[in-house]
């Protein structure tokens, strides 16, 4: 069986993280890892809730080492966390702050400063076929969908994703503001360290002042691995930006207009990168350079009725992709918007027949549906609205039990209580009605 | 320069604040029916962390400071309109 290094581009002393405490070495990193791997229960599952990506890291390697794989779902909400006890008997979770984990049991992040580096004689190696995570999507009609990655497709994602970003010549000092756990953080934070020969800095800065500092606390080259929203938020602050590199946001699209003024107030080009849970990072552009797309080292598309398909490299298996794509003779495509009625909130996707499934189903709903307004600029996120037929329930009630079964990204605002729906005489509701209703609404404001 | 506000000058605060949220957030309620001590999280109003770095950017404009996670409870200041108030009173520059 092949075996792939868990760390390549990097020597045993070299800095693989930075702390607060200071720069960390592999070697500290692979100390700690294994201290914390004799810590953990029993068990083939690790839920890593985690913030800090340091300790993420930690916990992840520390689940390979322990022959775990690490669970890693679209929400932390309090179905989801039941879910997974259900359908993943014996797993446990590691977390570095107040979380509470319902009936899953937990192991609060250690002090590891007692683990000996110098212990430490090599990096290890992992089957490239292991599969070491499961990332979950939301599917559209009720469960989460599981997306098992392995090692060495994971591997091979980092080594493209680095490839294109000029990593592999420039090895750079990532400060991230996106969730490790989630494809995006996973692969452009995480795994860019483990592959790209980079290096990350252990927070996840929050606040414009947080990145900034957590910016200056590195040295340069640095690598800002961003979202649209962050990014627009850290422009508006007008706070002075230590020299940046290079910036690379994913999640939604960012407009040219953001891009140039990102460019103009860091100085380096802003790079998007194209992707899915299901399929991993397919393509990148620099967003200035217009609307075209273009594919990662090996990747390939291809197109069946509507339908296009992400396949090769280090896409596992043949991907259905959620989005309509106009592809250009020389290999590159352009998105042309969202198949059905997929959404994407600040990252987070469902669908809209997801959402209307799940508050259809609390007792005293009588009808209901959500409803995504037409999007007005990036600089602001678009919140769902929600048309509710609920004579017994108050609103208060229903965001109560709604909140029980939703991501907060998704919670209604504003949650519309009606006497009916605009249901045609096929019982369907045309989206123009909704649009209508919407609109209705906003005059009166 | 960090000072411990008087109960009467959160209080006197609030509202100012709070018609800052309502503003930020386009919420579907008047300024006033923010119970000044619920969870802004959760129960409460139900804020997530989008809404939070909203706030946070029209705070720094108006009062003139940055809010920081790494020295600061984030979950104690987001916890109620009381607790957000008081963190502005006693860190704002204008």
């Amino acid at each position: 069986m092949k075996h792939l290094p868990l760390i390549s581009r990097h020597g045993l002393d070299d800095t693989l993280a930075w702390r607060h405490d200071g720069p960390v070495s592999v070697r500290r990193f692979l100390a700690e890892a294994a201290a914390l791997a004799a810590r953990l229960p029993d068990g083939d599952w690790l839920l890593n809730l985690c913030t800090d990506r340091y300790r993420f890291a930690v916990g992840f390697v520390a689940g390979l080492l322990a022959g775990k794989t690490s669970l890693q779902p679209a929400s932390q909400s309090a179905e989801t966390l039941a879910r997974i006890d259900t359908a993943y008997p014996g797993c446990c979770c590691l977390r570095d702050g107040a979380f509470a984990t319902g009936t899953l049991p937990c192991v609060d992040y250690p002090d590891l400063s007692a683990a000996s580096p110098e212990t430490v004689a090599e990096i290890p190696e992992i089957a490239a076929e292991r599969v070491v995570a499961i990332l979950f999507t939301s599917g559209s009609t009720g469960l989460p969908q599981a997306h098992c990655k392995t090692w060495g497709k994971l591997v091979a994602n980092a080594l493209a994703g680095a490839s294109t970003l000029g990593l592999l010549e420039t090895p750079m000092n990532i400060v991230g503001t996106v969730p490790a756990q989630h494809s995006f953080g996973f692969e452009s934070t995480f795994l860019l360290a483990l592959h790209g020969g980079c290096s990350f800095w252990a927070g996840k800065p929050f606040y414009p002042q947080d990145i900034v500092n957590a910016l200056a606390a590195l040295p340069r080259p640095r690598l800002l691995v961003t979202t649209p929203f962050h990014l627009s938020t850290l422009l508006a602050a007008e706070l002075p930006l230590p020299p940046v590199d290079l910036l690379l946001s994913a999640t939604a699209p960012l407009s040219a207009e953001l891009a140039g003024r990102a460019e103009a107030a860091c100085g380096a080009p802003v790079r998007e990168i194209y992707g899915s849970t299901e399929s991993g990072q397919l393509a990148s552009r620099r967003t200035v350079d217009g609307a075209r797309w273009h594919l990662l080292p090996g990747v390939d598309l291809s197109q069946d009725g509507d339908v296009i398909y992400a396949e090769n490299g280090h896409v596992e298996g043949r991907i259905a992709l959620g989005d309509r794509i106009e592809r250009h003779a020389d290999g590159s495509f352009t998105l042309l918007g969202r198949h059905s009625d997929l959404i994407n909130i600040a990252g987070k996707r469902t669908s809209l027949a997801w959402l209307d499934h799940q508050i259809a189903s609390i007792d005293g709903v009588v009808d209901a549906a959500f409803f995504l307004p037409d999007e007005a600029d990036d600089t602001a996120i678009t919140r769902l609205t929600a048309f509710v037929v609920a004579p017994t329930l108050s609103p208060t009630r229903l965001l109560a039990a709604l909140r029980q079964r939703l991501d907060p990204i998704f919670l209604p605002r504003p949650l519309v209580m009606l006497e009916s729906l605009p249901r045609n005489t096929t019982g369907k509701l045309p989206r123009q009605a909704l649009q209508a209703l919407y609109e209705g609404r906003r005059k009166n404001d | 320069m960090t000072t411990t506000p008087t109960p009467e000058t959160v209080a006197a605060l609030l509202p100012e604040v709070a018609e800052l949220i309502v503003a930020a957030l386009n919420l579907e309620m008047s300024p006033g029916e923010i119970d000044a001590d619920a969870p802004l999280f959760g129960d409460g109003l139900g804020l997530d962390s989008i809404d939070v770095l909203e706030i946070s950017l029209v705070v720094s404009k108006r009062y003139g400071f940055q809010l920081r996670s790494d020295n600061e409870d984030n979950v104690r200041i987001f916890s109620s309109l009381r607790a957000l108030t008081a963190h502005i009173a006693s860190q704002r520059s204008q």
